[in-house]
């Protein structure tokens, strides 16, 4: 079955998720169309994070099925550095690579994974970097650079695979609120160019300003969703309510 | 030969000061002196590469799943590093080399199977060995999972990600302590000399029974170990320095 | 979320690279240049793994020794006074020379952070000189070289090998204790200086009565543990003839001839090193624990 353009880029259907006997995802389905932007957002615990996860198979998952452009992330027979170069993922701890400069971290992947030319790759991370605002400190070290220049750093990281879907992982948490909104400047951007974003946030504001979707997630499962205008208005669901009135 | 002035300068001097520098003039001597110094060099390389291979075995039979196994490892490594190495070292000689076979060589004597030098590469290299089992322990224990998965996030294989990432990191977080321990070995070689291992010491000891020149034998000794560390000392912090993870630490 | 590690140095930025082995491994590294050595760390387990070891292998010795053979125990009972008679050496050098190089390694250490360029130069490279050298080095530097006896006037004071080997054995401990008190001394916050002098005290004054009570507490368990080492390196004196335990122990064995005799008296000979070094093992880490020093 081949996939084209038109059908969902990722696709969750009643995945389950348990972490010995903790069950953190109670069958989960979402769609993700292509160029849109996505935002997850909901209790900590709610099991968000390990959805992502999940999608870019760093956990594996128990039952249901994830596809990335039509191609089963949990069969496996996959090719996982095929569906890797397709899905980029940028973390709440930045984990950059320490020992390896903001050019470096950004090269790295390309260079040692994909086995691109050096020159061109160099090319293209410093287009990376400039495109993060983070033009000079090309040759800074993690180590030097404030959180938010970390994080835009493995923003640049991810793109430099040139994915088709880029996942965050709450990428502004571990942040403080002076440096939350460069990160952020930086994901618009990314998002109106078309990229197509899936988001676990706390940013409610930025959700509900980017966003093409939102999701609500409590103890495992969706608990509803909608377009922002909709959902911030209207919930319906009690829990969703109690959610959105503390964080509001 | 162009040393010759510093012969004829050696000689010299102790005829107008009666300090004797047999060691320089003299080429017995100056042979045994740089026999020594090989042999001092030779059994900390011997010894610094076999205690970095039982650190890396070690560190892998920690991780075992075998109680037992873990338990031997953790026997060895309280042994080595709660007893002095002069007794680590009269154990192996004396205890364990008398309970190895002997084997007649060619003048009809019983001679043991392993030599002074073979024992003392034997014990120095585990008494090494076991500091460097924790080392290579705590180092792969430093880096963290969440930098592993963001590797495996960029395609890396499991190959890979310990070639790129784990490993560089947890080889420098170890560094400091392993130069630790590579300097200490060095200073611990000295020891050898008490199962009469012909290293620097043992050798300077020959040269001033020999010559009778023992203040003139002994602080060139006590200077040529002072640099001699002293060098690797300093080698090895700017090699530190130079693999710091900027931005971290001191 | 996911963890959130510690750092590897608290001024640094928040991200966590590495675990609390990488910080471990740091502090350790840190601590054992300080004492250019690694520390012993002693637990109940191995006396009583040497206490059954000395037990085997005396009833292994007796098992292979023929008839009418004294029983291995109480040969070394018949020994005992040899043997502690040489332990007794191994204390005394190890409290002479912990003294002896405790009193000079601090004034080592203070003119390490002198303010005079010569002086602190001058210190480091004592320091400097006396940690490179090989501990057996400067016993047989020492042994050698110093005399006999002096001569002070009339009067003829002896010299005795015990009392070189402890001035040999004192060198390392005196340039360990001045990176020691060097080390407290730069870790002591520099608002503390700051502060003390916006309150007019002069540097002196500072120092004895501000900086260094503060850094007793961080010399403490780091001085403990160099003693530690000291009298586990005492039994170096053996290897240039001096009268200690293992020497004793040696000329034991040569005059029993029994090669079954081997293992149960070094047993024997590390059990009472055990037993003399474990409560201060012990007290050690009781004094890191409550000084909140991290290994």
């Amino acid at each position: 079955m081949a996939w084209t353009p038109d059908q969902p880029i990722v696709s969750c259907k009643e995945v389950h998720k348990a972490f010995g006997a903790v069950e953190v995802l109670k069958g989960v389905s979402l769609d993700v169309a292509k160029g849109e932007t996505i935002c997850v957002i909901g209790p900590s615990g709610s099991g968000k994070s390990t959805l992502l996860r999940c999608i870019n198979a760093l956990v594996p998952i128990n039952s249901g099925s994830i596809t990335v452009e039509g191609q089963e992330v949990h069969d496996p027979k996959l090719d996982k550095l095929a569906l890797r170069r397709k899905v980029g993922m940028v973390f709440q701890q930045y984990n950059l690579f320490p020992h390896k400069s903001a050019l470096q971290n950004v090269m790295m992947a390309p260079v040692t994974v994909l086995k691109q030319d050096k020159a061109e790759v160099e090319q293209r991370a410093y287009r990376l970097l400039k495109k993060v605002r983070l033009e000079g400190k090309e040759q800074a070290y993690p180590g030097e650079l404030s959180g938010g220049q970390q994080q835009r750093v493995a923003i640049a990281r991810a793109l430099a695979m040139n994915p088709d879907v880029m996942l965050f992982d709450e990428v502004t948490a571990a942040l403080d609120p002076e440096t939350v909104k460069e990160v952020l400047l930086t994901i618009r951007e990314l998002a109106e160019e078309g990229m197509t974003c899936l988001l676990v946030t706390h940013e409610m504001g930025f959700a509900r300003e980017i966003a093409d979707m939102i999701y609500f997630t409590d103890r495992g499962v969706i608990v509803e969703s909608g377009p922002p205008k909709d959902f911030f208005a209207s919930a319906k669901d009690p829990r969703t309510k109690e959610f959105l009135s503390q964080i509001l | 030969m162009e040393w010759s002035w510093a012969f004829d300068w050696a000689r010299e001097f102790y005829r107008e000061t009666g300090i004797n520098l047999t060691f320089v003039y003299d080429s017995f001597d100056r042979d045994r002196l740089a026999r020594g110094f090989m042999n001092t060099v030779y059994l900390s390389l011997i010894c610094l590469v076999l205690s970095v291979l039982i650190g890396i075995a070690g560190a892998w039979l920690q991780g075992s799943k075998l109680v037992w196994t873990r338990r031997i490892v953790q026997g060895y490594i309280q042994f080595f590093r709660n007893t002095p190495p002069l007794v680590q070292l009269y154990f192996f000689f004396f205890a364990v080399g008398s309970l190895m076979p002997t084997y007649e060589n060619r003048f009809g004597m019983q001679e043991p199977m392993l030599d002074n030098f073979t024992w003392a590469v034997i014990s120095l290299s585990f008494f090494a060995g076991a500091f460097n089992v924790e080392i290579f322990r705590s180092g792969i224990e430093a880096v963290p999972t969440s930098t592993v998965e963001a590797a495996e996030s960029l395609g890396y294989n499991r190959l890979q990600t310990y070639r790129y990432i784990v490993l560089p990191l947890a080889f420098r977080v170890c560094l400091p302590a392993l130069n630790n321990n590579l300097v200490n070995l060095v200073k611990t070689t000295t020891l050898a000399y008490a199962i009469a291992v012909p290293e620097m010491l043992y050798m300077a000891n020959q040269i001033w029974s020999d010559s009778v020149n023992v203040p003139e034998t002994m602080t060139f000794l006590l200077f040529a170990y002072v640099f001699l560390v002293g060098l690797l000392v300093w080698a090895m912090h700017s090699w530190e320095r130079a693999m710091r993870l900027p931005g971290y630490g001191r | 979320m996911s963890r959130r590690a510690p750092r590897l140095d608290p001024g640094g930025t928040d991200l966590p690279v590495l675990l609390p082995a990488a910080d471990h491994l740091q502090r350790r590294a840190v601590r054992e240049r300080e004492l250019g050595a690694a520390v012993p760390r002693l637990d109940w387990r191995h006396g009583a793994v040497l206490l059954a070891g000395l037990l085997v292998s005396a009833g292994l010795a007796q098992a292979q020794s023929g008839e009418g053979q004294e029983p291995v125990l109480e040969v070394i009972v018949r020994w005992l006074p040899v043997l502690l008679e040489g332990f007794l050496f191994n204390i005394v050098i190890s409290f002479l020379a912990m003294a002896f190089g405790t009193l000079v390694g601090t004034w080592l250490g203070l003119m390490q952070i002198s303010l005079l360029l010569p002086v602190r130069t001058g210190s480091w490279i004592v320091t400097q000189f006396f940690r490179n050298a090989p501990w057996l080095v400067l016993l047989f530097y020492c042994m050698f070289l110093l005399p006999f006896e002096f001569t002070i006037g009339s009067l003829t004071i002896p010299f005795p090998d015990w009392l070189k080997a402890t001035i040999g054995l004192s060198l390392p401990v005196l340039a360990n204790v001045s990176e020691i008190v060097r080390g407290a001394v730069n870790s002591i916050p520099s608002g503390q200086w700051e502060a003390s002098e916006s309150l007019a005290f002069n540097r002196r004054q500072i120092l004895w009565m501000i900086i260094l009570p503060q850094c007793v507490k961080r010399m403490l368990p780091p001085w403990m543990n160099l003693y530690a080492i000291l009298t586990m390196a005492t039994v170096l004196a053996s290897v240039v003839g001096v009268s200690e335990m293992m020497t004793q122990a040696g000329r034991v064995l040569a005059a029993e001839d029994r090669p079954g005799l081997l293992i149960p008296i070094y047993s024997f000979v590390l059990l009472c090193f055990f037993v003399y070094c474990y409560p201060i093992a012990r007290w050690t880490v009781a004094l890191e624990r409550r000084f909140q020093v991290k290994l």
